[in-house]
């Protein structure tokens, strides 16, 4: 008898791009100069956005809402590396992926704002509502992939979700199921080191989120998540290899929550404002910028062009989504099921009548 | 006597019991560095150590499953459920596990837990943090079901959760959290599970609630003595199971009407238990049948709708007034 190695394993990390912007060819994806500048446009669009739903959060005009700024280098590219015919199944940090995708900004203010009439996802556009619990909505993605692949459509998942959600038991068997039927589905892990006020470390054992691919037998592979190439690139070929046939994988783009956990939050009770300084330094918006600055994509004009340009797009929306008349009660009753059940139309009855007695 | 609101008293039960009880083990997401999001753990590692003060993974069946084990080898797991929205990972653990182990093993194995979540709207919160789900555990065989309605309530129901000896979930009313202060003793103290309070006296109607429908239900009798239209009771259940009928009983017997308050659903809600009883107990008494005000059988709306779900005085009077009108 004797002890012998199965199998072995290792855990690839991509970097294309570093951190003054000078990339490696051999590695760069394949973005055309219009491509890229798509891209910083929607990274800026998202950021701007961003920050005015803070402000119109802390105006009482939003509720509380999970914030994007410094991570725009990984949920953007990603969504950015879909095509229309695959689906996205997200989790609450990925604004700017609602965007890439098709949902209008005055949407998204509407349902943070507390209307659900937000959340229409636009017809055609294949992507799920945001999901609040976390890590349970990848099973979901394991089911459309599955579904795609029934139908022979030649088309994949992408299911976004943070690291803590990795915690989660159905993050296991969505990652199980998704192995076992070949489902094609990427999941991708915005690693942002932070789950609310646990760091990395005490969520998991495991040195990399990518490591825990292995044992669904699913290859995963970690990524600067800065870097917007190395995602893009790394997502592309995920996806690619998924609707050839060659199944699901995991990326972990490793990345940081530079915000509070929410508007909620106040992350100076946890954790220490050197790292936080550390990581706003490394910011994907101006990496990119750097890189096209060198490549003559953009200029110091043209950067102050695209950052306007998004700040009155933006602007139009939060008009838009002002002028939103306020929801009919009705509405608490519809869509709950295909057909207004009895015990709901005496229910919806009731309140018209003690509405119509106060009016 | 200090001031306090329903945050700070349930920090002081958990920090006086831990004090007094080596054994008392609080674990849940973010409930030591960060305090709890709610701040209701706030100082507790600061004073017992990360050994007893535990930030966990982000898993709801995690947290409930491994407190269940430490319960069955002596330790006395106050776990936090950061929502109840989010207990449901939990719930098979609590449902198949929790409340049947005391069963299963003839009384070998038991499990002194207690599992508490922040639960109810009225906060403007997102999307599964206002759900009113306590009908869903209260029906759950062996498990105890407690809601305290102020922060006296709170620190007194929550001291003896703790010293149960059986599985309790402890619903906290999200609204309430912050909305009162009131003198609570400094020193300990329990309130017994499973008797409900006579809140306010009163000969016409007994109105019973619980959680931050309490308040609620005053507010209505309030306002009703204040017009002379009607005296009402209100009965604070506190718990849900072990459900207390005999208050309820002899209340109405008393008052010969009955009115319950709840925000959860309509249908099949605790309220549907609370007129049952009454039904089985006092039909003779009853000179109106017992009604309800509700949430609708529909997802609590998000806030630009919330206020229509919520029950609030305004309709608990019209329903009194209705049944004193039948
Ligand atoms: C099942 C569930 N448990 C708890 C929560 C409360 N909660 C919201 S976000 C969050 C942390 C999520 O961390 P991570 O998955 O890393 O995503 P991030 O917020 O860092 O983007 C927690 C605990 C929740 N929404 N759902």
């Amino acid at each position: 008898m004797a002890i012998t190695t199965v199998a072995t394993f290792g855990v690839e990390r991509v970097e294309v791009m570093d951190p003054e912007g000078v990339v490696d060819e051999a590695l760069m994806p394949d973005l055309s100069p219009e491509r890229i500048t798509e891209l910083y446009g929607w990274m800026v669009l998202t950021r701007r956005f961003d920050e005015r739903m803070l402000k119109l959060q802390r105006q009482g005009r939003l509720g509380t809402f999970a914030r994007v700024t410094g991570q725009e280098g990984a949920h953007v590219p990603a969504a950015f590396a879909l095509h229309d015919e695959d689906w996205m199944v997200p989790a609450f940090r990925e604004a700017g992926a609602f965007l890439v995708r098709g949902v209008k900004m005055e949407d998204f203010l509407q349902y943070w704002g507390g209307d659900e009439r937000g959340n229409l996802i636009p017809e055609g556009v294949r992507m799920l509502p945001t999901a609040i619990p976390v890590g349970t909505h990848m099973l979901h993605a394991v089911g459309i992939g599955w579904a795609l692949k029934r139908r022979g459509e030649k088309a994949a998942v992408l299911t976004s979700f943070g690291e803590g959600a990795t915690s989660e038991g159905d993050f296991s068997e969505a990652m199980n199921f998704a192995g076992v039927f070949q489902a094609p589905v990427v999941f991708f892990c915005q690693n942002n080191q932070w789950a609310i006020s646990l760091p990395y470390y005490r969520q998991t054992a495991a040195c990399t989120v990518a490591q825990k691919a292995v044992g669904y037998g699913i290859p995963g592979v970690q990524v600067d998540g800065n870097d917007v190439f190395a995602v893009y690139r790394t997502v592309a070929e995920a996806l690619e290899r998924a609707c050839g046939g060659g199944g699901p994988s995991l990326i972990e783009a490793v990345t940081y929550r530079v915000t509070d956990h929410t508007t909620s939050d106040d992350a100076r009770r946890y954790r220490a404002e050197e790292e936080v300084a550390t990581w706003k330094a490394r910011d994907p918006i101006e990496r990119l910028a750097k890189f096209m600055k060198k490549r003559g994509l953009l200029d110091d004009a043209g950067e102050a062009a695209v950052a306007s340009d998004a700040d009155q797009r933006v602007a139009q929306a939060v008009a838009a989504f002002e002028a939103v008349d306020a929801p009919n009660p009705d509405e608490i009753f519809e869509h709950v099921f295909a057909e207004l059940t009895a015990p709901l139309a005496e229910q919806r009855e009731a309140l018209r009548r003690r509405l119509a007695k106060e009016a | 006597m200090a001031r306090l609101n329903l945050v700070e008293a349930i920090d002081q039960a958990l920090l006086q019991e831990m004090e007094r009880d080596a054994d008392v083990i609080v674990l849940g997401e973010d409930v030591g560095r960060d305090g709890g999001v709610f701040r209701v753990t706030d100082g507790l590692v600061e004073r017992f150590g990360e050994e007893r003060v535990i930030d966990t993974p982000l898993a709801e069946s995690g947290i409930v499953g491994m407190a269940i084990g430490m319960a069955i080898s002596g330790f006395r797991p106050v776990a936090e459920i950061q929502f109840s929205g989010f207990v449901y990972p939990a719930y098979d653990q609590l449902v198949s596990h929790a409340s049947r182990m005391r069963t299963r093993s003839r009384g070998r194995f038991t499990v002194p837990l207690v599992v508490r979540m922040p639960y109810g709207g009225g906060i403007r919160a997102l999307e599964h943090h206002s759900e009113s789900m306590e009908a869903a555990f209260a029906h759950v065989p062996g498990l105890k079901v407690v809601i305290p309605a102020d922060p006296y309530e709170a620190k007194g129901l929550l001291t003896a959760a703790i010293r149960d000896p059986d599985p309790v979930v402890f619903f906290e009313p999200a609204r309430v959290y912050r909305a009162i202060k009131m003198d609570v003793p400094e020193e300990q103290y329990e309130i017994p599970l499973g008797v409900a309070r006579v809140v306010r006296e009163g000969r016409d109607i007994t109105v019973i609630a619980w959680g931050a429908q309490v308040r609620v239900a005053r507010e209505a009798a309030e306002r009703l003595a204040a017009e002379n239209r009607a005296d009402v009771e209100v009965i604070d259940l506190r718990t849900l199971s072990p459900l207390d009928s005999a208050t309820l009983v002899a209340s109405v017997e008393k008052t010969g009407r009955a009115l319950v308050v709840h925000e959860a659903p309509r249908s099949g809600g605790f309220g549907a238990e609370v007129s049952a009883q009454l039904m089985e107990r006092a039909i003779l008494h009853l000179q109106a049948p017992v009604r309800r005000v509700t949430g609708f059988d529909t997802i609590p709306p998000l806030s630009k709708l919330e206020d229509y779900y919520q029950p609030d005085a305004d309709r608990v009077v019209d329903e009194i007034v209705g049944i004193m009108e039948f």
